[in-house]
């Protein structure tokens, strides 16, 4: 036995005390079950540190919380030229990095051309490829962005190639947030010391185990953020988390309410009044290839269109989504309220098959990503099919494969496209057309899963970008109305629903309940949330 | 003893050179490319082509391999394609998280395993050694998940003895390292059982026993030396599974060991990530046998290093 005691010598000199700077009391919890992978704004592009990045940096533009309006925010006004490709920003003074340093005109320019120089491999170069002499400068043929220019210390002029509509949008997302030259040049990575002028600034990163985030005093919005500090925990199983939670350690479900346990805790009163429940800016849907025989036929692609029970599918994940018609979600600006898109009807369906002439249907295969719930929706999908005679093979794979046969030409017939973390980039549009259904995007590689192009759509798309002032905003949304609905008569996607964010907060939480379902933020507004 | 040392040491080497031979092509001929799932999803074709390039990933495979074999030798493991940090970095972040579960979690085992398997071998044929061995079949036929579950449930959870998950102190370890100790308990009651019993059977036993020694002093003398040899071998097995991370254990309980890096690197392709997990685990592996294969003779002097 002397061994065991020797064992056990050596085992407790191994471990540390119980580990002190879990944060204090009044520290918000958030738990994750992935590690955060970067807090560099040029690089984060997952729905995890989306937000985190959020509230360590700032753009020129944001949104106002929990809504998805523009408003200007390192800067305090803006002007556009009458051709529409000229923007000026007047910047807000005194803001200050939180390494002490006043942000000047120049930051932004650095910030921007970090994103663009192929060095960077930011994955939000291609948002600021409009931008006038972007192109020049990534070929390597310019040293700095020609259409990006400093009037003075606090007035910045973006001009771009072409008038876009969403270009103020660009300038609110993370890739755009303006991070000091001398800190990104200093730190091999700045992704994990990451210095910005955010609500918060980070205090202490431990790998695989916490993020800690703490107020940063000299925010230049006063009264934000509006707590102390938010330990954001990962590695944390759905589930444990949610036990976790009952017992009071923690404020926020990161990942949401685990699928198991959803009815359980919509059964139970007491849990059910910390449920928060909010619409999100995504679409599930399947994407028809439109290249691979038979749906190169557009009846076909309806008649698959008008197969499936789409409230069934909605059944399968206890109501968490709303079926959908169209490609746009209903919180998205430009949603058509009159579209009603194609009804559930197997019988119609059977027919425009056989007039298509498939009067016994055909085979095909449907890919889909491999996590719950995604296989058992694939499942409802494919009997849905069957009724109607076409036989879909199921290839449920791993997220990264069914991307690369999405984007292999004539490789996938069918996707699911669930759980491939699609989410939109800003509220806008245009955002559903261009890198996932346009003519600009097919080809090796993209997210146009369904190979389709319509050079009418496309010049839709591209007039309605066009139409940039205020005042035009109605035209473009029945513009862009009147594209979407050339392109769902081509039905080259099964819009299936709109999922529907359910998530839960502690009872010692404040802050207005759209915050937890902030449709930019997820899966909280940092900044807004408080403590009682 | 140098030369049995050194001759081992050589096998070793060809043997992490095999499996970084075989997880790179493995890696490469994977239908998932890494610059698309960098690039997300609203780049341009040009943008996924740039991060290519500047990756190196736009290269001949022998170009790569050499270059990755390159670095290697000089301990460079690469940067994550995700993180952009030194693979080596996350791995030593990760290490003393698997070290320690590593540990515990054997301690357990042997903790739970050989008592068991010896009191069912001394009473073989008994309900002692029934429920033993019943208990064993549970123990390694249940679900880590499900055990996992269940104790955070019971201890931490119902009873709040325990934390729910987490990392830093010894409260913390208990309940994963329990969790690998019933499951792999079984399997050492298991084979302590069968050894002991073979052992019970030998010549020196009824030798010892026939010159008058009191039984706890056979068994403790006699029997337990020669009946640990197979344990032995387990324990350096089990050192290289640990050491390559207990995925389900690990993201139960929250235990930020390598197996979660792991798990976490496959579903995004991060190749440096991955190639470093398995060469760590790889090389705990090799390690742990040779370690099994030093320890033998000490036990047992009848083998020799040869």
């Amino acid at each position: 036995m002397r061994w065991v005691v020797c064992a056990l010598v050596v085992l407790s000199l191994l471990l540390p005390p119980a580990a002190l700077g879990q944060g204090s009391k009044s520290a918000v919890v958030v738990t994750f079950k992935d590690d955060i992978s970067t807090l560099d704004p040029a690089i984060g592009y997952d729905w995890q540190n989306w937000s985190i990045i959020k509230s360590l940096f700032d753009g020129l533009m944001d949104y106002a919380p929990g809504t998805t309006n523009l408003v200007p925010h390192l800067a305090t006004s803006f002007s556009v030229s009458s051709d529409g490709r000229t923007y000026t920003f007047k910047l807000r003074g005194g803001v200050k990095f939180t390494n002490g340093r006043e942000v000047v005109a120049t930051d932004f320019k650095y910030s921007l051309e970090r994103v663009l120089n192929p060095k960077t491999q930011s994955p939000g170069a291609g948002f600021f490829g409009g931008i006038k002499g972007a192109k020049a400068f990534q070929d390597g043929k310019a040293k700095d962005v020609g259409g990006i220019k400093v009037v003075d210390a606090s007035t910045l002029q973006i001009t771009l190639d072409e008038p876009n509509a969403a270009f103020l949008h660009t300038m609110a997302i993370n890739f755009s947030h303006v991070v000091p030259r001398e800190e990104v040049e200093k730190a091999a990575d700045f992704g994990h010391k990451p210095v910005g002028t955010g609500a918060f600034r980070l205090k202490e990163w431990v790998l695989g185990q916490r993020v800690v985030l703490q107020r940063n005093p000299d925010y230049f919005l006063k009264d934000r953020p509006r707590t102390a500090e938010i330990v954001i925990q990962v590695g944390v199983d759905p589930s444990v988390a949610l036990l976790r939670f009952q017992r009071g350690e923690v404020d926020i479900l990161g990942d949401g309410i685990p699928p198991a346990r959803f009815v359980q805790v919509m059964n139970d009163a007491k849990l059910k009044t910390l449920v928060v429940t909010g619409e999100q800016l995504q679409t599930g849907y399947v994407t028809i290839n439109v290249q691979v025989k038979p749906f190169t036929d557009a009846r076909v692609r309806r008649a698959l269109n008008m197969a499936i029970d789409k409230t069934k599918i909605v059944r399968i994940i206890n109501n968490r989504a709303t079926p959908a018609g169209q490609v746009l979600p209903p919180l998205m600006p430009g949603y058509d309220k009159a579209y009603k898109g194609y009804a559930y009807d197997p019988a119609g369906a059977r027919k425009l098959l056989a007039e298509a002439g498939y009067p016994n249907g055909f085979s095909t295969v449907l890919y889909a990503n491999n996590t719950d719930p995604n296989p058992r929706i694939a499942q409802a999908i494919q009997a849905d099919l069957a009724k109607i005679g076409v036989r879909a093979e199921l290839k449920t794979l791993a997220q990264s494969t069914v991307i690369e046969a999405g984007g292999t030409k004539g490789k996938a017939p069918l996707i699911w496209s669930g759980g491939m973390a699609w989410i939109a980039d800003y509220p806008d549009p245009n955002n559903f057309y261009w890198p996932i259904l346009s003519c600009a995007a097919r080809g090796p590689g993209s997210w146009n899963w369904a190979w389709y192009c319509n050079e009418r759509a496309e010049k839709l798309a591209k007039a309605a970008d066009a139409l940039v002032r205020p005042e035009q905003a109605k035209t473009r949304a029945e513009r862009y109305q009147a594209m979407y609905r050339l392109v769902m008569a081509d039905a080259p996607w099964i819009p299936i629903f709109n999922e529907r964010r359910y998530t839960m907060r502690s009872a010692r939480l404040s802050g207005s309940v759209a915050i937890f379902v902030d449709p930019i933020h997820i899966p909280v507004h940092y900044d807004e949330v408080g403590v009682k | 003893m140098a030369h049995y040392l050194l001759v081992r040491l050589g096998q070793a080497l060809l043997v992490l050179l095999g499996i970084i031979v075989l997880t790179f092509l493995l890696t490469y001929i994977v239908p998932a490319d890494p610059a698309r799932m960098i690039a997300g999803q609203s780049a341009t074709a040009e943008t996924v082509a740039r991060i290519r390039h500047e990756l190196g990933l736009d290269q001949s495979l022998p170009v790569q391999f050499g270059r990755y074999l390159s670095h290697i030798v000089r301990g460079d493991l690469g940067r994550s394609y995700a993180q952009k940090v030194d693979v080596g970095e996350l791995l030593r972040s990760r290490l003393p998280a698997t070290v320690k579960l590593m540990v515990a979690g054997i301690l357990f085992e042997l903790l739970i395993g050989l008592p068991a398997g010896v009191a069912a071998a001394l009473r073989r044929n008994t309900w002692l050694d029934q429920a033993v061995m019943v208990g064993a079949f549970l123990g390694v036929s249940a679900p880590q998940f499900a055990v996992g579950l269940m104790l955070l449930y019971l201890v931490a959870f119902k009873l709040q003895i325990l934390p729910l998950g987490g990392y830093g102190s010894v409260a913390h370890l208990i309940l994963p390292a329990a969790t690998l100790g019933i499951a792999g308990g079984g399997w050492y009651a298991r084979v302590m059982r069968s050894s002991v019993v073979e052992v019970l059977t030998q010549d020196y036993v009824r030798t010892a026993r026939a010159k008058g020694l009191p039984p706890s002093g056979v068994v403790l003398k006699h029997v337990l030396r020669n009946a640990a040899l197979p344990v032995v071998t387990m324990v350096g097995l089990d050192f290289g599974t640990f050491m390559g991370g207990v995925v389900v254990v690990e993201s139960v309980f929250g235990w930020p060991g390598i197996g979660q890096l792991a798990w976490q690197a496959i579903q995004i392709v991060d190749i440096p990530v991955i190639m470093g997990v398995v060469i760590t685990s790889a090389l705990a592996i090799v390690t742990g046998n040779l370690l099994a294969d030093l320890v033998y003779p000490l036990l047992d002097p009848k083998i020799r290093y040869q």
